[in-house]
């Protein structure tokens, strides 16, 4: 080539990044790699090893130690060594070590870059321009957070050891988003690499070293399934945080069932990509380009389902098919590569196959003119039209450069389409009307919602999913938050464990209707009716003194089911502004205070206790509601303000639906405080009171009766718990569960959990004081009561 | 150059052509069209959305070696070299016009071994007053003298005037007329008064090639500009062209690329090519690369031609030719080695 052709051609030569520095940077290690334990390179106890590969060449980089379940155990109590001082070094001293490592990664950041790429296969022009800032950015933003956890988290402490389990799309930059707030809140980490991408962990573990971070704080173990596995299943680790796939987050669900590990999750996703009639199209080109070709679409939010609005789905369409072909596909060292290599051998055959069954399926498949490298493994930019929402191609998964299209007709159609997935980890909106955004936004059942732009991350600002992509969120406050605990967690009495999960003992002692006077029939309370339950049993319940009081209806899993569905359809619930909902739950406090002294005497009766105890905890039942309706148009979420012109909204949502066993003791005010709080933000709640109580539940319903709470908003469901729980567990329709009941059930309803990997919020068996949890409780409740999403809005005219 | 010029067929790029130019290969080809304010109203730019791409374009695309060698040859060969100086003489537009016959000095032209290419700057740009200077001392190396017209930079003369300013330039011997927009037109939404004014001045060119100067800098909004771009296009701009280099905001990346999605937009709807030519404010090589990239991406390699890309610039020549010694020896060099224009 002389400059006379390269003129003639104008085309792009290469343009190869040095590598140099890296492969020194390995040869120094002489490309082999130990555990990183207790702030040592310790060798794996078997010498187990497994190699790196560049998926790009094919070229071995390194060889690694595959760490035994008898080395993640060295690593777990290096860990757990290491935790008290390190959870008493002062936040500013944290916040130093912190600032260090994000300076250890802005004066390394080409070298780690590089290594990145080597490693990965993803372009240069990502992992230093996307990855490697966002990783400084991380600790930067966490060093602050160190330093002011102390009055911004009052009363909290850290967890204990961290076991995080991270892939290998975003290698070092899920590494920051694991470790630097564990860290940073005080925990300290033992983490496990994708056995794909472990280099920049250990080049990271190195910069640690550098820094002088105490042993043990941080702990990388590298391996394949099996250590992750070892790591997920270790006793002595308090909190997994895993980010990869949504079959293998379920699996982690299972294993942890029996535990009480805090658990976050951040899963797979489909997530829809909506250009509407009035977008800027060649922005919403570029959108798409960043959406499904960024990082080869091995991205979890990757905006892999394109919706258009009908008008101008061929306009786009043609703009976009344009576009594919001045993609450039290669070496991704080479600065000006837009798609590098697919990670492994099995990934690429993942793609290939989802594609071909698209086609199979009757999909048209478009693959742009760029030519594809000889070797190495390259797949290239795909889009495939003429499917449905029932293709497999629009409903799978496909953690690769393929795009599906689909058209909608107006913004309803769009919404639905949008959540038509198990999914919900984020979306992308493109419009100039903000009204149309805005409106979106909010419908769309994800955790990330960017308007006119895509794929934007930030430090300050969550990342997580809905529905099956998973929980708790990584970034901002929320993601601090999920690992600290309220201090006051362990300072709480505990009370006797209440093993009572069957209906009252023994045979009927007397009539009930002697001691009330009238017979009363307690139903079931249902999408706002009184409803027998469907088997047509009743139970008899039984008072304190061994006297039989009542008869309570027996319900199955018909009545949760139609519970379910009245909750369901009792949406707009969510969509009524605080306000509103706070004049009812005052209302609700209204007619209980009314009802004091029978609800008092029928407490007294049904427990044994004083009727001074009885009349404080109404009294309690009281003021909880008032907490509710106090708190109904006052927990409002965040604005972010991320570098560049960006507002990020962080809202609080409902988590939708939500399954409420409730516990035995203090029946009516664990029953008010916890239902009232969760409808407080516009959930919908489905009670199952406990066995031995469950009267004063559906004395309860008469309040809601004439307190105008909408129909479906609470139902209530009388029954044994050990038979209505798992069904409520398992039903896909129900967002999170919270349970309360007898200890025994809750490994089990963990595990039933990950039918569609609602939350479960429980306390692990112990039972509590509910009088004495005073004001602080209610926002635990309400933190398990709502979701976080982040709406990005970028501005400016 | 003719209104007529014929169009060729772009070359896929694989394989060099038989006898590689520097000369445009491609020529725009707009006739107008009636003004059609729905299309004008429907233009949607989204700032934030413009200015992510136009950030990461450059980051995206690099050329190295003997492509970056190329590549700035190109830049050479799009460049309106242009004096618009209110101390211009007759000596100095002289001297410009030298400079731009023999814009590489000759042994880098040798080294690089492009003397085949017998490269030349695209244009001279200059006020009416200099036109005849510069024909004159560009005769016969067919390279056009531009003007600047119609009341520049403000276009605010009365209107009879700018159009007469723009008959006097053509007879003086002018092939390239680039005026101003009245900006009162663009900001008060007056689309109809720009396209006849556009119009009238399309007309005052006759066959002189013309380039519509928008001020994007005075237009405040890139929804502005690109529905500027639109209605000039559509009164039959031969280029639109961003800035006098006299606003306070000259040429940036955003605003060349939402004019280049405009260009594109017009080709694909209609089949006529318009030219871009962003000025003032270009000064660095890498600049001119970044831009060079950008036209590649969205408007294609078509477009990398001085019949359809311009750059209106003074100082930028200077500093091209000093990467092109550094290419040629692997020594930085220095402005004074390198002959003024």
């Amino acid at each position: 080539m002389n400059t006379l052709e390269a003129f003639a051609m104008m085309d792009y030569g290469p343009a190869p990044e040095d590598a140099r520095e890296a492969h020194a940077w390995l040869d120094a290690h002489d490309r082999r790699f130990d555990l990183f334990i207790d702030g040592q390179w310790q060798p794996a106890t078997d010498d187990t090893r497994f190699d790196s590969h560049d998926p790009a060449s094919g070229e071995t980089l390194a060889s690694i130690a595959s760490a035994s379940a008898a080395d993640v155990d060295r690593a777990v109590a290096a860990a757990r060594k290491a935790f008290p001082a390190w959870r008493d070094t002062p936040g500013h001293m944290r916040a130093r070590y912190l600032y260090a490592l994000a300076r250890q990664i802005q004066k390394h950041a080409r070298r780690l870059a590089v290594l990145e790429t080597l490693d990965n296969g993803k372009p240069i022009r990502e992992t230093r321009d996307i990855d490697i800032p966002l990783v400084a950015r991380h600790f930067y933003h966490h060093a602050g957070w160190a330093q002011i956890l102390a009055s911004e988290f009052p009363d909290h402490e850290p967890l204990g050891v961290a076991g995080q389990v991270i892939p290998w799309n975003f290698p070092l930059l899920m590494l920051a988003w694991k470790i630097a707030p564990a860290i940073a809140a005080g925990n300290t980490v033992v983490l496990k690499p994708a056995e794909f991408t472990s280099l920049t962990a250990l080049a990271f573990a190195e910069l640690c070293r550098n820094v002088g971070l105490p042993d043990g704080v941080v702990n990388i173990v590298t391996g394949a399934g099996e250590t992750g596995a070892a790591l997920v299943a270790h006793p002595d680790v308090d909190k997994i945080a895993f980010t990869g796939s949504t079959e293998v987050g379920r699996e982690i669900r299972r294993q942890t069932a029996d535990s009480a590990k805090r658990l976050t999750l951040e899963l797979g996703g489909k997530s829809p990509f909506i250009v509407f009639d009035d977008a800027d199209l060649d922005s919403a080109v570029e959108g798409i380009v960043d959406g499904i070709w960024f990082n080869q679409g091995e991205v979890c939010c990757a905006g892999s389902r394109l919706l258009v609005h009908e008008a101008v789905s061929e306009r786009l369409l043609a703009k976009l098919r344009r576009r594919m072909n001045t993609l450039r596909i290669g070496n991704p060292l080479d600065k000006a590569i837009d798609i590098g290599a697919i990670v492994a051998p099995v990934q690429l055959e993942r793609i290939r196959g989802l594609v071909d069954q698209a086609v199979a399926e009757g999909a048209t498949c478009h693959q742009a003119e760029c030519p594809l490298p000889e070797t190495g493994l390259f797949y290239p930019p795909t889009l495939l039209t003429d499917v449905g929402p029932a293709s497999t191609a629009a409903q799978t998964e496909i953690f690769g450069p393929v795009l599906t299209a689909m058209t909608f007709r107006t913004p309803d159609e769009a919404v639905m389409l949008a959540n038509n997935t198990a999914y919900g980890l984020a979306a992308s909106v493109w419009s100039e009307n903000i009204n149309v955004a805005l409106e979106l936004a909010p419908r769309i059942q994800a955790g990330v919602v960017w308007i006119n732009t895509t794929n934007r991350f930030d430090a300050a600002c969550g990342f997580g999913g809905y529905r099956e992509s998973g929980y708790g969120r990584e970034g901002g406050r929320e993601g601090l938050a999920a690992y600290l605990r309220p201090a006051w967690e362990q300072r709480l009495p505990m009370l006797p464990l209440d093993t009572g999960d069957e209906l009252g003992a023994a045979a009927p002692a007397g009539d009930p209707s002697a001691a009330f006077g009238i017979d009363r029939t307690a139903k079931l309370y249902i999408g706002g009716k009184q409803k027998r339950p469907d088997g047509g049993y009743s139970q008899p319940i039984v008072a304190a003194d061994g006297q039989h009081v009542a008869d309570v209806s027996l319900g199955n899993r018909k009545d949760i089911r139609d519970a379910v569905e009245a909750a369901r359809a009792a949406a707009g619930w969510a969509r009524q502004d605080g306000h509103a909902r706070a004049q009812i739950l005052y209302y609700m406090a209204e007619n209980l205070a009314q009802r004091r002294d029978e609800f008092a005497a029928r407490e007294a009766r049904l427990s044994g206790a004083s009727a001074q105890q009885a009349g404080a905890e109404i009294d309690e039942a009281i003021s909880q509601a008032f907490s509710a309706a106090a708190w109904a148009d006052k927990y409002d979420g965040a604005v972010h303000n991320p570098p560049g012109r960006v507002l990020t909204a962080a809202l609080h949502e409902p988590m939708g639906v939500i399954g409420i066993v409730c516990p035995a003791e203090a029946p009516l005010l664990a029953f008010v405080s916890l239902a009232l709080h969760a409808i407080a933000l516009g959930n919908r709640v489905v009670a199952i009171p406990s066995a031995r109580c469950p009267l004063l539940a559906t004395d309860f319903y008469q309040v809601l009766e004439t307190s105008d709470l909408p129909d479906g908003v609470l139902n209530i469901v009388t029954g044994r718990p050990t038979e209505l729980a798992p069904v409520l567990a398992d039903h896909m329709g129900v967002d999170a569960l919270w349970y309360f009941g007898p200890p025994a059930g809750v490994a089990d309803m963990k595990t039933r959990s990950t039918s569609n990997l609602k939350t479960v919020w429980t306390h692990e068996g112990r039972a509590l004081d509910w009088l004495a949890l005073g004001a602080g409780h209610a926002r635990e409740i309400l933190g398990h009561a709502s979701q976080v999403k982040n709406v990005w809005i970028p501005y400016g005219e | 150059m003719s209104k007529t010029a014929k169009k060729q067929t772009p070359k896929s790029g694989d394989e060099p052509t038989a006898r590689v130019t520097a000369r445009p290969q491609f020529h725009p080809d707009n006739r107008g069209m009636a003004l059609d304010l729905d299309w004008v109203r429907d233009v949607r730019i989204n700032l934030s959305a413009v200015e992510a791409r136009a950030a990461t374009l450059p980051k995206r695309r690099s050329v190295k070696k003997v492509w970056q060698a190329a590549w700035l040859l190109k830049a050479i060969s799009c460049i309106d070299l242009t004096t618009l100086s209110g101390d211009d003489t007759a000596e100095r537009v002289r001297r410009l016009c030298h400079k731009a016959k023999t814009p590489v000095r000759a042994d880098l032209i040798e080294a690089l071994g492009v003397q085949s290419l017998d490269l030349q700057v695209a244009a001279v740009c200059v006020y009416h007053a200099y036109v005849e200077t510069a024909v004159e001392a560009l005769a016969g190396t067919g390279i056009p003298v531009a003007a600047v017209s119609t009341g520049f930079p403000a276009g605010l003369s009365p209107f009879a005037e700018r159009v007469a300013e723009i008959r006097r330039s053509v007879a003086a011997g002018a092939q390239e007329i680039d005026i101003v927009v009245t900006r009162a037109h663009v900001l008060g939404g007056h689309w109809d008064a720009l396209y006849d004014e556009v119009l009238a001045f399309r007309e005052a060119c006759g066959e002189a090639h013309m380039k519509t100067i928008l001020a994007t800098g005075d237009l405040s909004t890139l929804r502005n500009v690109g529905r500027a771009s639109l209605v000039c296009m559509m009164a039959g701009a031969d280029f639109i062209k961003t800035s006098t280099g006299k606003e306070s905001v000259n040429a940036t990346l955003p605003v060349g690329l939402v004019m280049a999605r405009s260009i594109r937009d017009y080709h694909e709807r209609t089949g006529m090519r318009v030219g871009l030519k962003p000025a003032g404010g270009i000064s660095k090589a890498k600049a001119a690369l970044d831009w060079l990239a950008m036209i590649r991406e969205e408007l294609g390699r078509e477009w990398l031609d001085p019949g359809l890309f311009r750059f209106g610039a003074s100082s930028l020549l200077g500093d091209i030719e000093r990467q092109l010694e550094h290419h040629v020896s692997g020594r930085y060099s220095v402005d004074y080695r390198h002959p003024v224009a």
